[in-house]
């Protein structure tokens, strides 16, 4: 398939249609506006719907309903517009509604700052809404995974009945890269799609209790309110088997680098600089940040490994606690911070991993 | 004998009404179950259902429904009836989730004529969660959050969501209706058919206001409550067509 060259929200809308997203609605915010303009001159192509939303708020729980109609639905977002959109993903969650929406992560908290920032680990992979329900989480380190990534989210989230996150940055929206982008599914395929969701999806049915479709956000009862959340725990824990990761260079390293997205490609970069120096550094980096691949922690050999160095651009750290878990103390964890729309420094890198080996 | 009468098959034949006596949901469930079941779409609809005693619609009904967040019924009906424009989409909701938290959602689904139906219960007061005041409270109406009775100076005036959306160019069909006489039950359920019709027809965004009590919140008694109505509550919202195009 041929490459082209493309910015990263353009790119991650395309692989979006080309997934069978039918509906997006979205709002302005910086920087992911070429998201919802890109879907605006993009779905009447393919007869989708686009809506420019009223806000956030209710660009969610447009696709909340959209979704609710069996459609391969979409919003899109960064930081400060995620926190609005976190009603309505807590009601898709516990509707067990799927849809996929993509935080283009900015600096925060608050209105915080523009530029690329990854303030918002928490959020995404922890309490992205009320209630306690989780999503699996795709974390991008170049265009071309987030557009395999998007393209592969909508199959999870109908899997799982269930959101995705992709948690991008400022840095992968506003990049242009060259991507293959993968296969347009076809109307054939769209329309299999949208009918085998027909059971519970709003499209009508047989008038009675038993055969309704009910979309229920909650429970009356609370032994069923249970049940509900012990199911959706049972989901949760299976996706263990969904965690990735890249280890790069992990066998013999001496210090390791434990990091995601746009902050690991630039400490890969970092590890092959050090190489070339003959130190012995490596990489493991988080592909799905939920379920987070903490069994990677387990491949490192501790009896090398004097450090695992946190690389994230976020003050405080977050992902680091994480890390932790993964790492079971086996060894020291430091910790190479950047925050407020800075962008990690492949120096700053270097530095770190230098003061851990003069140790 | 021929049975001239029957309940709605829209509603399910081993419920018993939940609703305190004197309310008008269970009125208002009726009607628009007796008109989807006359209109031939028991089969194409799809309910969004607000948050407050709204939502308790779900328990009820036959048919095809969510429940929204709160406010956010038009936002999500707005989802459902682009996906699926072939399914009758309408939504059920209260002043508190209407007019309050759910007034942009309102106001931009009337304003981009969103191909829907609104039904909107105005009875002046939060219900489900017990009493506190509304943008549609009276003036001098007490209500658990302002005690003393709502204040012009402090709280405002009611709000009228008809004629507000009545300011807009892309509403098709405004109306007020109540439900506290049988003539006036009759005109609400020609005034549902219609905003149902129109949608079917589409013709855009359709709503349909019902004056109603809440005799629990009000504290007083049904009987009482009707007469509430017709003295308090439909001089401050008259009834009738505010639009129709």
């Amino acid at each position: 398939m041929a490459r082209v060259f493309m910015k990263g929200t353009e790119a991650v809308a395309e692989a979006a249609v080309r997934a069978g997203c039918r509906f997006f609605a979205g709002y302005p915010i910086t920087p992911q506006n070429e998201v919802p303009e890109y879907f605006a001159r993009r779905m009447p192509e393919v007869d989708g719907v686009f809506v420019q939303g009223e806000s956030e708020v209710a660009s969610i729980n447009m696709v909340y309903g959209a979704a609710s109609m069996g459609v391969r639905s979409m919003t899109s977002s960064s930081s400060p517009g995620i926190s609005l959109k976190s009603e309505g993903i807590s009601y898709c969650a516990a509707a067990r509604i799927p849809m996929v929406y993509a935080n283009f992560a900015r600096g925060g908290p608050g209105v915080g700052s523009i530029q690329p920032a990854q303030q918002d680990y928490f959020q995404a992979t922890k309490a992205s809404g009320n209630g306690g329900f989780q999503m699996m989480v795709f974390a991008p380190s170049t265009v071309q995974e987030a557009v395999d990534m998007t393209y592969r989210a909508f199959d999870y989230a109908d899997r799982d009945r269930n959101p995705v996150l992709i948690l991008a940055d400022g840095v992968i929206g506003t990049m242009m890269e060259p991507v293959e982008l993968p296969e347009m599914k076809s109307d054939e395929e769209i329309a299999a799609m949208k009918a085998a969701k027909g059971s519970w999806a709003c499209v009508g049915h047989e008038l009675d209790y038993a055969h309704r479709s009910w979309i229920q956000p909650g429970q009356w009862s609370t032994a069923r309110m249970q049940e509900v959340n012990e199911e959706a725990d049972a989901l949760y824990r299976s996706w263990e088997k969904d965690a990735q990761a890249e280890e790069y260079m992990v066998g013999d390293a001496e210090v390791i680098i434990a990091s995601y997205g746009i902050s690991a490609r630039i400490a890969k970069s970092a590890v092959n600089v050090l190489r070339a120096q003959g130190v012995k550094a490596g990489l493991i980096r988080a592909v799905t940040v939920n379920p987070f691949p903490y069994k990677a922690f387990d491949r490192i050999n501790y009896d090398k490994c004097k450090a695992i160095l946190d690389v994230e651009m976020s003050i405080p750290a977050q992902f680091v606690e994480d890390v932790k878990v993964g790492v079971k103390e086996r060894c020291p964890i430091k910790t190479c911070l950047c925050s407020g729309g800075n962008i990690m420094s492949r120096e700053a890198v270097l530095a770190a991993v230098k003061k851990i080996m003069e140790g | 004998m021929e049975k001239i009468y029957t309940r709605t098959k829209t509603i399910q034949e081993d419920k018993v009404s939940g609703f305190c006596p004197g309310c008008m949901h269970s009125t208002v469930i009726k009607l628009i179950g007796e008109v989807i079941e006359e209109m031939g779409m028991v089969d194409k609809t799809a309910a969004v259902l607000g948050i407050g005693c709204c939502g308790l619609h779900m328990d009820y009904m036959a048919y095809d429904n969510t429940t929204a967040p709160h406010g956010r019924a038009c936002a999500v009906a707005t989802g459902m009836k682009r996906a699926n424009p072939n399914t009758l989409v309408y939504t059920y909701q209260g002043d508190g989730d209407l007019a309050s938290i759910g007034l942009a959602e309102t106001m931009s689904a009337a304003n981009r004529g969103e191909n829907i139906s609104v039904i909107f219960i105005n009875n002046g007061i939060y219900g489900m969660t017990g009493g506190q005041m509304a943008p549609t409270t009276l003036i001098g109406m007490k209500a658990s959050t302002a005690p003393k009775g709502r204040i012009a100076e402090e709280h405002g005036y009611p709000m009228h969501m008809c004629e507000i959306l009545n300011q807009l160019t892309a509403p098709a069909y405004l109306v007020r209706t109540s439900c506290n006489t049988p003539a006036n039950v009759n005109k609400t359920k020609e005034a549902i058919r219609k905003a149902f019709q129109n949608q079917l027809d589409g013709k855009g965004f359709s709503m349909v206001e019902i004056v109603t009590g809440c005799p629990t919140n009000w504290g007083m008694d049904a009987l009482a409550s009707l007469d509430y109505i017709e003295e308090k509550m439909l001089p401050e919202f008259p009834l009738g067509v505010i639009r129709d195009r």
